[in-house]
């Protein structure tokens, strides 16, 4: 799909902040209790890993548990392309939509791991593979979401009819020429009515780009190996993907908490990610400055208890007086947090539906 | 510790309660749409109501079924009944959140899913909702199915148990996989003909152990299958002599299944439509038939085993006097419709509604309406009636699918169930926080460590 505005338009003096909410337990009631801390902590968004790590709950689940206990925070759980079905995916994904009133998101990811392919039986996927797997389920999962017009339940009583079949259209997916692994197709139309969004955002990691498309996606995630790497990266990613797509940095944080300084903390970092540790008044610093060259940033806290905390009471309320963030929006959608129109079907113009 | 006894025994004892389930949403013409009170069949609001009504009358469970393709009619998707739905785990996970004690219960295929993910999903759900999650195991065989998936139709119908058991098996090993709830996890292995599983399962134990399984086949194979796997049976025997024959089969069953006589619980399908009398119950219950088959599902439903358009035909009128065009008709209408011998079915309709005097319509509305499964009367008499299932074990309790979305607990909530209450055969309150507590059924117990890992083909 294409997206025809430009979150950025605006400047770049407004930015958005989500918040990775790993190790909120797997308990119903440390979801809740996190994801509202981060709500009211004001985070425009709250994002879900589904990397698998003992204890931790599928992210897709934790993300809809959340959605009917907060009010304007977006949702957006990770869910891989490789080894899920992507009719499922789909559905899964139109339905955390539904449960959270418009305000669900999807994180792509492409699950590498030999274990992940072993879990279900397949051979491993690497390399360019990886990304054909990811351009091909989004693909599917923006097809499904327009397989239903947007008025395609009817509740004609004259005529008999709850739906207008004409409204509903064949997805029709065939994964292209040269698709590395085992080609597939999915027919549709989708098992539930259009997203309440049409669609739902979807997010990418800046690794994936080359198979998966800009106008596929749109925002992506952008990371680099240090602090000081970070915004010369987000540049970097911004001319390859043009004004239409959302920049996101990701950066790990770990800050001066309850008297002990962020140095002498323990993080749970891999050195895979840029990580900031100071004070916040520093990080405050830091994020105005990456705001100016981002959309958007989603910080990875070292502990969601301490840090969560300091974010809150210091860092987001400094941004939010240097007028660097976008204000939380009240009963709204994902896509109105990221500047973007809300789509008509695909199918929308097509002459006839299914059948014809 | 009188549950584990009963559940040991070879002989059957009643429970002398009955429970109930709510079965939502129908994508069939049992959900009346085109009534003022007919809410939305998507937003989160109507399940969020029939819920919360249903853990207010303290039902056991919440059942979604699954889509996997969507139904058509004369090869376009079909117009006339309710359609859409989201998918059942992720709607359960938000309901988890605004519920307390109600089990949430995932109609799953094992043919469109992979055993180590789907048991993640299963867990995850039964660990965020502190131990309420279930599984209602359904299998699919078909290719029309199996378009929308990466497999494709790839299963033969004669081995959807077989496959449906070893997934079933697998992903109790998964369940099973935690030593402690702090770990270590013992890695799952499975080669079979359709799969293969190599996992070291992430989740630990929940509340209630593992996932309660609920299956609904019904052949003999269906049958065994529950005897030896499932925890309950949502069966289609709610008439109370069906009921207690079937109750005589599965206690033999499950006693051959060395399970023993009350390892099996039995939840049949069924509607009630109720009213403070009898005349205002039969009344409702025109109105009701009238709603869920209109004169257009009459034709269509008729189209269905005719293989062609009867638009021409009046629905008030007789049934066609032309002949079908099919052999057999095609399962694109979901099970119920397929492989009926087309050509002999439409003679012995055309038979039966002329004897009977009845219309299109009529007719149409006698094959459809849930004739056994329907309670209809007043509240005190329907009451009565449950109790006797109560008293003789016919049933443990019923799953009810509502005709009206979301307000079609009400009744049943507000007169039914203390009915039930002050006869002392329904629950006053919930046993405990997990499904497993609230059903009475027992604790799974833990295998031990294969000696030489768990590989097993």
């Amino acid at each position: 799909m294409s997206n025809t505005n430009t979150p950025s338009a605006e400047g770049s003096q407004a930015g958005f902040l989500a918040i990775e909410l790993d190790g909120a337990g797997w308990d119903g009631a440390d979801i809740s209790r996190a994801v509202l801390a981060a709500e009211s902590a004001g985070f425009h968004a709250a994002t879900f890993t589904d990397a698998p790590v003992p204890g931790r709950i599928n992210a897709l689940q934790r993300a809809a548990f959340a959605g009917p206990v907060t009010r304007s925070i977006a949702l957006v759980p990770e869910v891989d392309t490789v080894y899920t079905e992507p009719f499922h995916v789909s559905t899964q994904l139109a339905s955390l939509d539904y449960v959270s009133g418009g305000r669900a998101g999807w994180i792509v990811t492409a699950d590498e791991a030999p274990a992940a392919a072993a879990a279900v039986g397949r051979s491993s996927v690497t390399g360019a593979a990886l990304g054909q797997e990811a351009a091909a389920s989004i693909e599917v999962s923006r097809r499904l979401w327009d397989s239903w017009e947007d008025d395609a339940v009817i509740r004609d009583v004259a005529t008999g009819r709850y739906i207008d079949v004409d409204k509903l259209h064949y997805a029709d997916f065939e994964t292209p020429a040269g698709f590395a692994g085992a080609g597939y197709s999915v027919k549709g139309p989708a098992i539930i009515p259009r997203p309440l969004q049409g669609q739902l955002p979807v997010l990418a990691p800046a690794s994936l780009l080359g198979e998966v498309q800009p106008d596929a996606v749109d925002a992506v995630l952008v990371s680099a190996p240090t602090p000081e790497l970070l915004a010369a990266e987000v540049l970097d990613v911004r001319s390859r993907v043009g004004g239409s797509v959302a920049v996101i940095a990701e950066l790990d944080v770990v800050l001066d908490s309850r008297g002990q300084a962020a140095a002498s903390r323990e993080t749970p970092f891999d050195g895979g990610r840029a990580a900031f540790a100071g004070t916040a008044a520093a990080l405050t610093d830091f994020l105005e400055s990456l705001l100016a060259d981002a959309d958007g940033v989603r910080l990875h806290p070292a502990s969601l208890a301490l840090d969560l905390d300091e974010l809150g009471r210091l860092v987001l309320p400094g941004l939010r007086r240097r007028g660097v963030l976008r204000p939380v929006l009240q009963d709204g959608t994902f896509r109105d947090l990221l500047g973007l129109e809300r789509p008509a079907s695909r199918y929308a113009s097509a002459a006839a539906g299914t059948g014809k | 510790m009188t549950q584990h006894n009963r559940a040991k025994s070879d002989v059957f004892q009643p429970s002398g309660q009955i429970q109930f389930g709510i079965f939502f949403q129908g994508v069939n013409s049992g959900t009346i749409w085109k009534a003022a009170e007919s809410g939305s069949q998507t937003d989160f609001e109507s399940f969020r109501r029939i819920a919360q009504t249903a853990e207010r009358g303290l039902f056991a469970a919440f059942f979604l079924g699954e889509g996997l393709r969507l139904r058509e009619h004369l090869g376009r998707p079909h117009a006339l009944d309710v359609v859409g739905r989201p998918d059942a785990q992720t709607m359960l996970a938000a309901l988890a959140s605004v519920t307390k004690n109600i089990g949430l219960v995932a109609t799953q295929n094992t043919t469109y899913n992979d055993p180590a993910d789907l048991a993640h999903r299963l867990a995850s759900l039964d660990l965020i909702s502190g131990g309420r999650a279930a599984w209602n195991i359904v299998t699919t065989d078909n290719a029309w199915t199996g378009a929308n998936f990466r497999r494709g139709g790839y299963l033969d119908h004669a081995d959807r148990y077989k496959h449906a058991e070893a997934f079933v098996e697998t992903a109790k090993r998964i369940w099973d996989s935690w030593e402690t709830p702090a770990g270590p996890a013992r890695r799952v292995l499975h080669e079979g003909q359709h799969y293969a599983v190599d996992v070291t399962p992430r989740l630990p134990r929940s509340a209630q152990y593992r996932p309660v399984l609920f299956q609904a086949g019904d052949s003999p194979e269906g049958r065994n299958f529950a005897a030896r796997q499932a925890d309950v049976i949502f069966s289609a025997h709610p008439k109370f002599d069906d009921a207690l024959e079937f109750r005589k089969d599965l206690v033999e069953r499950s006693v051959a299944a060395g399970r023993g006589a009350n390892a099996v619980q039995i939840m049949p399908a069924s509607e009630f439509i109720l009213a403070a009398t009898a005349e205002e119950a039969a009344e409702k219950k025109e109105w009701v038939r009238s709603l869920q088959i209109g004169p257009q599902q009459a034709v269509a439903y008729l189209e269905q085993f005719w293989g062609r358009e009867l638009s021409a035909y009046d629905p008030d009128g007789p049934l066609p006097e032309i002949d079908p065009v099919v052999e057999e008709t095609s399962e694109t209408r979901g099970s119920g419709f397929h492989g009926a011998k087309a050509r002999q079915l439409a003679d012995q309709w055309r038979a039966e509604a002329k004897d009977k005097g009845l219309s299109i319509r009529q007719f149409v509305t006698s094959k459809t309406a849930r004739i056994d499964a329907t309670f209809t009367g007043s509240y005190t008499a329907v009451a009565d009636h449950l109790a006797e299932y109560a008293r003789t074990g016919a049933v443990d309790g019923f799953n009810i699918s509502p005709w009206l979305v979301p307000t079609g607990l009400d009744d049943i909530v507000n007169h039914l169930v203390p009915e039930l209450q002050e006869r002392g055969v329904y629950p006053t309150e919930y046993r405990g926080s997990t499904l497993r507590e609230n059903l009475g059924l027992e604790t799974p117990v833990r295998t031990a460590d294969a000696p030489s890992g768990a590989v097993r083909a």
